[in-house]
């Protein structure tokens, strides 16, 4: 059984390793490191241990032989016949993947008829196979048919390194397909690389809403399967002319259809938000429901979407749809002006991939400061007016 | 309709600090809670069973102490539970987690329908159920924010996918992953804080459940965490300067250059 294991000669009884614990199993006695009952083996303290004293026992097993294994996979996920802007993010990243293994960039696309189409892109991407099947089952987003498709090519082909855009539909279907083929999955990667020593894939992701940041391996298992947050890597320069080779492949025999979609319809206000390229964000430091209307005046002259906290949405100023952060929407925009947000660590998880994040708070020592690009300590309210009264001004300069 | 619900002990914060000196992880000591998105999947089995008749069973894998955890799902409308706690489970990814609860499942049996909170907050995989699915060898729909009408063939159900609703009918028993926010959980009731005190409860170690130890915990886990360090974040801020007038025209011409 796997274990942590104290080497008691080593320890020097410093107590750094209590403090990291996440169990808050550990202490300290006599001078040396003592763990408790009910250690989850989360491995902090192995890592902050300054003297080595600290390592987790693991059993290897060989139910993997994992040299029958090569290439790099890229799930082509697409919607209505039309492959996904992630794929190309992934088959970017998964070029630099197959050169440093020097092995080939696969992709699997499967669709409805005419979906053939769409390979052309796929090679001029980087791929340098893609396996293909052209089948009715596959012009929904269903888990049934794809699950059945992924674990019968792995199981064949048997890919290296398997990726997925954690798309919805990526995260749904990614896990099926993993423990199926009893191995790891790593969700929302946000950075790959191969370890240039052991060859492995290092996958890196956020945990704890976004407060640490953990790679992880998968040592001994195959494929090395990751999902992969959309819009962190960059789409490849897409190469002129470059083709590759295009493999049909045959549907499984039997497709489990427990599963039928009855309708598809657009949910119209909640994609808005997370796609905004400019947001202007209100927390409960505007002082009261009636403030919201600045919000919406600001937003308006300057082609913005509407953020806000979720103290906002508890005191029934604004409703869920608009609610940034851990347990609302996750948001990328280029530009965010945040009014009035303290900077909760659960709405600092939802921003953390804005590009230039301007806040106004009027406390100075406001967390949400921390990771702005710039910052405005004054009254909110005064603010807003200011700026709505400055911004309409020029307009009116512009116009004369 | 009976259902099982899989719920999760996290920590009440997930506030992490870097120890400036020693560059080293400290997670402040904070309270066990249930992780709130399993609290939604809870509160919609209850008003499935209080429509349907049938019973709710809750499952978890954890330590010991996460008896409290499922003594207080049961005072909220839970009939059961069952906690899987060994040191061999810990360590556990989803792979190793998924396989353990799919014992569990099979332990408590006679099941329709399992809900799963759509993520758990310390973690953010969303992995368990799909892989639980997988082990059961049944269906799953993730991330479902309304059950239009449920029976014990199958269940009528909206999942939200990418921005996409899409209205479902999947077959039972089947796995469902459930999205915050679908209804209001409630609090416990007095009567059902007495009754959760004698309810029955089960702890089962690896022997007990009939696990293969192999596939458990750690040795079970085909990933495993090199690393984890605490994100940089910058500190560069710039501070607008001058009065409310020359600090809004700053503010004005960042903004038109980013625009």
């Amino acid at each position: 059984m796997a274990g942590l294991i104290i080497d008691l000669e080593k320890c020097i009884g410093c107590g750094v390793c209590v403090k990291g614990c996440s169990a808050g199993v550990l202490s300290v006695s006599g001078r040396k490191a003592v763990i408790g009952e009910s250690c989850v083996l989360c491995g902090v303290c192995a890592q902050n241990c300054p003297v080595g004293a600290i390592s987790i026992e693991k059993r290897k097993d060989a139910f993997f032989n994992i040299d029958e294994y090569h290439d790099v996979w890229v799930f082509a996920e697409q919607r209505e016949q039309k492959v996904l802007p992630v794929v190309f993010e992934l088959l970017g990243k998964g070029r630099q993947l197959a050169d440093a293994r020097g092995c080939r960039l696969c992709a699997v696309l499967a669709g409805g008829s005419g979906i053939s189409k769409q390979a052309a892109q796929l090679f001029a991407a980087g791929a340098d196979i893609v396996y293909l099947c052209e089948e009715e089952c596959f012009t929904f987003c269903m888990e049934e048919p794809f699950r059945a498709l992924l674990c019968k090519l792995i199981q064949e082909l048997k890919p290296e390194i398997m990726l997925f855009g954690a798309t919805d539909f990526g995260r749904s279907l990614a896990p099926r397909v993993a423990a199926n083929s009893k191995t790891g999955l790593t969700a929302d990667c946000t950075f790959l690389e191969i370890d240039s020593k052991s060859g492995l894939l290092r996958q890196t992701r956020p945990a704890f809403g976004g407060n640490l940041m953990a790679t992880i391996i998968c040592s001994h298992h195959r494929p090395q399967m990751a999902t992969v947050r959309p819009g962190v890597m960059a789409a490849p320069v897409t190469g002129n002319g470059r083709t590759g080779k295009l493999i049909r492949v045959m549907l499984p025999e039997h497709i489990d259809n427990r599963v039928q979609v009855i309708e598809t319809a657009q949910i119209v206000s909640a994609a808005s938000i997370a796609d905004a390229e400019i947001l202007v964000v209100a927390g409960k430091g505007i002082g009261s429901s009636k403030n919201m209307k600045l919000i919406y005046e600001l937003a308006e002259l300057i082609g913005a979407q509407v953020g806000v906290s979720r103290a906002v949405v508890d005191a029934g100023w604004c409703d869920y749809s608009h609610q940034v952060g851990q347990t609302g929407f996750t948001v990328s925009p280029r530009l965010m002006l945040s009014f009035g947000v303290s900077g909760a660590i659960q709405h600092l998880a939802g921003i953390t991939r804005t590009e230039t994040l301007i806040a106004i708070n009027n406390d100075p020592s406001a967390v949400i400061f921390n990771i702005s690009r710039y910052a405005v300590v004054g009254d909110c309210v005064q603010v807003l007016n200011e700026l709505i009264f400055q911004l309409r001004q020029d307009d009116r300069g512009s116009k004369q | 309709m009976n259902i099982i619900v899989c719920i999760k002990q996290v920590p009440s914060s997930n506030e992490v600090r870097l120890d400036p000196v020693t560059k080293t992880i400290i997670r402040d000591g904070s309270q066990s809670v249930i992780n709130p998105f399993d609290a939604f999947a809870l509160e919609e089995a209850v008003r499935l069973k209080e429509r349907l008749g049938g019973t709710v069973s809750v499952l978890s894998m954890g330590i010991p102490a996460a008896e409290a955890l499922l003594r207080d799902a049961m005072s909220r409308g839970a009939d059961r539970a069952l906690l899987l706690s060994d040191r061999a489970f810990a360590g556990a990814d989803t792979l190793a987690t998924s396989y353990a609860l799919s014992v569990g499942v099979r332990k408590l049996g006679g099941f329709r329908l399992i809900f799963c909170g759509k993520m758990a907050i310390d973690g953010d995989t969303a992995q368990i159920g799909p892989e639980l699915a997988e082990h059961l060898g049944i269906p799953h729909v993730t991330n479902v924010y309304e059950i239009v009408e449920a029976s014990e063939s199958e269940v009528l159900c909206c999942r939200n996918m990418d921005g996409l609703r899409q209205l479902i009918c999947v077959s039972t028993p089947a796995v469902l992953t459930i999205a915050k926010d679908i209804n209001q959980p409630r609090m416990p009731s007095i009567t059902g804080v007495r009754s959760a005190m004698t309810a029955p409860l089960e702890v089962m170690d690896t022997v007990a459940a009939g696990v293969e130890r192999a596939w458990c915990g750690l040795d079970g886990s085909p990933t495993q965490v090199l690393s984890v360090e605490v994100p940089k974040r910058s500190s560069e801020c710039i501070f607008l300067s001058g009065d409310m007038h020359e600090q809004v025209s700053a503010l004005k011409k960042l903004i038109r250059e980013e625009l």
